[in-house]
């Protein structure tokens, strides 16, 4: 499947960088989301549950960064696996670009190849649920970010002392992570209906 | 005449049960301490087996036993069998790799059986299955069938291109003479893409072990219990055939996805004596999809010579044809000896040359579908047809009329013999009842409202009544091809027939009944037709290839021949006459030219209660059995035609008109030949209009796994058909039939095609012709036109 968008946050293009990378600010956008570890330079690994209606599925991702230009764009390549509920690979880029000194315009393109239930159960399916989950996704993460900019840069220079997701490494990887995150989320999702 | 006989419109004896709920389908079968089955799937196309950790799946509540292919290679079990054995062109015979019933060091499909988890219920056995670990190495998966051979990677080691067999049939050397003194050459290129088969109710088995007699038991959702017995006992398991039985009880349609022995049901056998308990399982409707044997999947390329006259002289035809990752039990014979000897269709083509490379892919098996290699031949044939009328500028009816065969018995440059026919009394039937005089101003009309229609012909013939043993052994066949039947009279002159033909929604329970009480004078209620049991009947070839009727109604009439010519001789008996004086006339013995006679029922009573009866002479009951081996196959023929209404802004197709005017011999039944009729033309179109079974190129992971992605037909796609018949008998079987159960979706689908590329004036557009498909069509047919 393939996902291609545009998405303008109300902030300036450091504060995007930088909220992108703030676990805490991620954690608050994407429901289920476990852990988040930084487990080699540039590569990562995160499980998130989902639940949908009835059913919960886990999902285990592992994320590598490549071509890492910040604040302005980078190429993800991630691949999960659902347990019974298939599997994902593929890859994403992401470029922000400053439209104004208050906005940003965030633009991805994923591509996923998805296997198991996660294919049979349908594109259709699968591509209107991850497109809702992208939105919800970003609405959320456009909100916090215009609103609470201030507060959010505090949580990412505290955090940073403890997280692996240091200042001196590319910030980008965290929220490469979530657009991978987001696409997983809607396979699962989809799986589930 | 009778009400209830030979020609009579009898509504059929199996539907109330079936309208009421009171089938008894396998899925219904719960046997004492039932266990449940449910089978871990490969998710990937192509795959290493690097281990399996069942400990968290033994571990879950309610399992009772897993079992993978180390398991079975430990037990020795042998794969299951390929039924037809077919020999390349250069001598050598098809590579025929392990298929083995639960996957041993590879998965090479997604849906793949890699193990089975039994458990108390259901549920439990998913639940378990789902936590099952297994270690896969993900390899290049091989998809598409054009591209097989040229792939770097190999399905099977045996097979390092990939290809099984390249098959070589007619005369290759007189077609390209035909060709050089040729007037014209048409050529074509064409897919006949994979379908699902979509059995309404999905496929099933309960597998069961007797301790005390050491048999087995196996009720499964299938089209031929015997053979499922013989393959899966003498070359997979190694049971010795009378200590199993199979069971095919009520059966929700098979359309060929049943004939095969798979590897559900024998794991199922194999781990029922290993359990000691019964084990169920039933495929939902993804499982039915990744796991089914498909259909159809072929890549062809056709050229057809003609004289300045639209005389076709010779016909070439390549294929490759999928076979999918294993051969399905009779994937071999389908896309040679089913579809290159059908290459002639109607017509005087003096030289044809087929080749067929036959591939294995990443993708489930390919085996019979519905017309099984005739529908791909008909298709190759109706469409080379259609072009080369274009090609000459002349009437698609009169290039057909200008080359039928009309002298019978007529011997086919590929290997078939006609016995019998009037093409040009189809053609011109179903041009007269479509009223194709009307045409033009229909397309006028449609015209004036901003449509396009279309007219599309299809004048399929096809071979049937699966098959004369010594051709179809001479061809490569493992098995005989006669069927067996049995005809039990009771004391009361009630009468039980045990046939080895199976139905699945054919309706033989009525069909069957009428010819036996037809032919012995009694009630149609009188008679119960049983199948579908190996304890009962007495052998069978089961149901394909639409030969029901022609090979196994033709052996239940030798049997009724059996129990006249008895009865005859009991009736003289009781008359005081000479056997030979005796003529049975509608349930009667009858004393020719005189009033002495005997009914049916004294005879069967004197046969069982012999107290005045020559017993020196004769033994006592009345119970006999015929096996009917056919002669020759039947060729059941007729034209289609197909009107069409095409949107220029959305490419839509609306079917408006469709006339089928069939040739099936004699019809016992008109009602349910007309209902055989309608579901497979919706078959058929669907084929042409809806239906694509898609791997992902790449991946080879199953895109259309539900009815999400499947495209189903519907009533509403459909004009009400328009159907009728004219009738050759057969010559060579006792009922003069020739079978109905595939012309539909063997006929349909190059009509509606020709009438599509037709209404949109372009040469060739695939299957299935979606919207976005007509519509790209016409839009690159526009830009040609203004370039």
């Amino acid at each position: 499947m393939d996902m291609k968008d545009s998405r303008i946050i109300n902030a300036p293009q450091a504060k995007v960088w930088a909220a992108l990378n703030d676990p805490a600010m991620l954690k608050q956008c994407i429901i289920g989301c476990d852990s988040l570890e930084a487990t080699d330079e540039g590569t990562f690994v995160a499980a998130m549950s989902v639940k949908v209606g009835p059913v919960s599925a886990k999902f285990k991702g592992k994320l590598q960064l490549e071509d890492v230009q910040p604040p302005n764009s980078y190429k993800l390549k991630f691949e999960g696996q659902g347990g019974p509920a298939g599997f994902a690979n593929g890859t994403a880029n992401v470029s922000l670009t400053a439209e104004s000194p208050t906005s940003t315009r965030l633009d991805y393109v994923a591509n996923a190849m998805i296997g198991g239930k996660l294919a049979q159960i349908g594109s259709r399916l699968v591509d209107a649920a991850a497109r809702k989950i992208a939105d919800d996704f970003f609405s959320k993460f456009d909100a916090l970010v215009g609103e609470a900019m201030p507060q959010s840069t505090e949580v990412t220079n505290a955090s940073a002392a403890e997280s692996p997701v240091a200042t001196s490494k590319p910030v980008v990887p965290i929220w490469v992570w979530i657009v991978a995150a987001v696409v997983v989320a809607a396979l699962l999702y989809k799986w589930c209906l | 005449m009778k009400t209830d006989g030979i020609g009579a419109r009898v509504t059929r004896k199996e539907d109330h049960r079936f309208l009421t709920g009171n089938g008894q389908y396998t899925d219904d079968i719960i046997l004492p301490r039932q266990t449940y089955a449910s089978f871990v799937r490969s998710p990937h196309a192509h795959a290493t087996i690097n281990g399996i950790d069942s400990t968290a799946a033994a571990a879950m509540p309610g399992v009772v036993a897993i079992f993978t292919g180390k398991d079975i290679e430990e037990s020795k079990i042998g794969g299951l069998p390929c039924g037809w054995g077919i020999t390349s062109k250069d001598g050598t015979p098809a590579i025929e790799p392990p298929h083995p019933i639960l996957c041993i060091g590879k998965a090479r499909y997604v849906g793949d059986h890699v193990a089975v988890v039994i458990a108390e219920t259901t549920e439990q056995a998913r639940a378990a299955a789902d936590v099952m670990d297994v270690d896969y190495g993900i390899l290049p998966a091989v998809v598409s069938t054009g591209t097989a051979a040229a792939s770097k990677t190999a399905v099977h080691d045996q097979a390092p291109n990939n290809v099984c067999y390249t098959w070589g049939h007619g005369d290759e050397a007189g077609v390209k003479a035909a060709f050089e003194k040729a007037h014209h050459i048409s050529t074509l290129e064409l897919i006949n893409q994979r379908l699902a088969p979509n059995a309404m109710e999905p496929r099933a088995a309960n597998a069961v072990y007797d301790r005390s007699s050491e048999s087995y038991t196996l009720y499964v959702a299938n089209q031929n219990p015997h053979v499922e017995r013989l393959l899966m006992c003498a070359f997979v398991l190694g049971i010795p055939e009378h200590k199993m039985r199979v069971v095919a009880p009520d059966v929700g349609g098979g359309f060929g996805s049943k004939i095969f022995v798979y590897a559900e049901e024998t794991v199922l056998v194999w781990a029922s004596k290993r359990v000691g308990r019964p084990i169920k399982w039933t495929a939902d409707r993804t499982e039915a999809f990744l796991s089914d044997a498909h259909g159809r999947d072929h890549v062809t390329k056709a050229q057809l010579a003609m004289d300045k006259d639209g005389k076709f002289l010779g016909f070439r035809v390549d294929t490759t044809a999928a076979m999918g990752a294993y051969l399905s039990t009779f994937s071999t014979a389908v896309p040679t000896i089913l579809y290159g000897t059908l290459l002639a269709g109607q017509y005087t083509t003096p030289s044809i040359y087929v080749e067929v490379t036959a591939v294995f892919t990443n993708t489930a098996p390919v085996d019979a579908y519905r017309g099984a290699g005739r529908p791909e031949a008909t298709y190759v044939v109706e469409r080379m047809v259609e072009v080369a009328a274009r090609d000459m500028k002349m009437d698609p009816a009169e290039i057909r009329r200008r080359n039928f065969i009309r002298t019978f018995p007529y011997a086919t440059p590929v290997g078939l013999t006609y016995d019998v026919g009037d093409y040009d009394a189809t053609l011109d039937g179903a041009i007269k009842m479509h009223d194709v005089a009307g045409f033009a101003a229909r397309r006028a009309a449609s015209e004036a409202r901003g449509m396009k229609r279309g007219l599309g012909y299809s004048s399929y013939i096809e071979a049937c009544g699966l098959a004369p043993s010594n051709v179809a052994g001479a061809l490569g066949a493992r098995a005989g091809l006669f069927e067996s039947g049995e005809v039990r009279v009771h004391p009361t002159g009630k009468v039980e027939v045990f046939t080895g033909s199976h139905s699945h929604g054919q309706g033989h329970e009525t069909t069957f009944a009428q010819v036996v009480a037809d032919k012995l004078g009694i009630p149609i209620d009188d008679v119960t037709i049983n199948h579908g049991d190996t304890s009962k009947v007495l052998f069978g070839m089961g149901t394909y290839g639409s030969r029901s009727l022609a090979v196994g109604g033709s052996a239940i009439v030798k049997a009724v021949d059996k129990v006249i010519a008895k009865g005859k001789k009991i009736a003289a008996h009781l008359l005081e006459a000479s056997d030979t004086d005796i003529e049975f006339v509608n349930g009667e013995f009858i004393v020719k030219g005189t009033d002495k006679k005997v009914p049916f029922a004294s005879v069967s009573l004197t046969a069982y209660v012999p107290h005045n009866y020559p017993l020196d002479k004769l033994e006592p009951g009345l119970n006999e059995n015929a096996f009917y081996d056919p002669t020759n196959f039947t060729y059941p023929a007729g034209t289609h035609i197909c009107e069409v209404e095409v949107d220029p802004q959305t490419g839509k197709v609306e079917i408006c008109a469709f006339t089928a005017m069939d040739d099936f011999g004699n019809i016992i039944n008109p009602m349910i030949v007309e209902g055989q009729v309608h579901g497979g033309l919706a078959q058929g179109l669907g084929q042409a209009l809806l239906e694509d079974c898609i791997y992902d190129p790449e991946s080879g992971q199953l895109l259309t796994a539900s009815y999400m992605d499947y495209a189903m037909p519907r009533a509403d796609d459909f004009p009400n058909f328009k159907v009728g018949n004219n009738v050759t008998a057969c010559t060579h079987n006792p009922l003069g039939v020739k079978g109905c159960g595939e012309a539909g979706a063997i006929g349909s689908p190059p009509a509606l095609i020709n009438a599509i590329t037709d209404a949109i004036g372009v040469k060739h557009i695939d299957m299935p012709a979606t919207p976005e498909r007509v519509w790209r069509a016409m839009q690159t047919a526009a830009h040609a036109a203004h370039a």
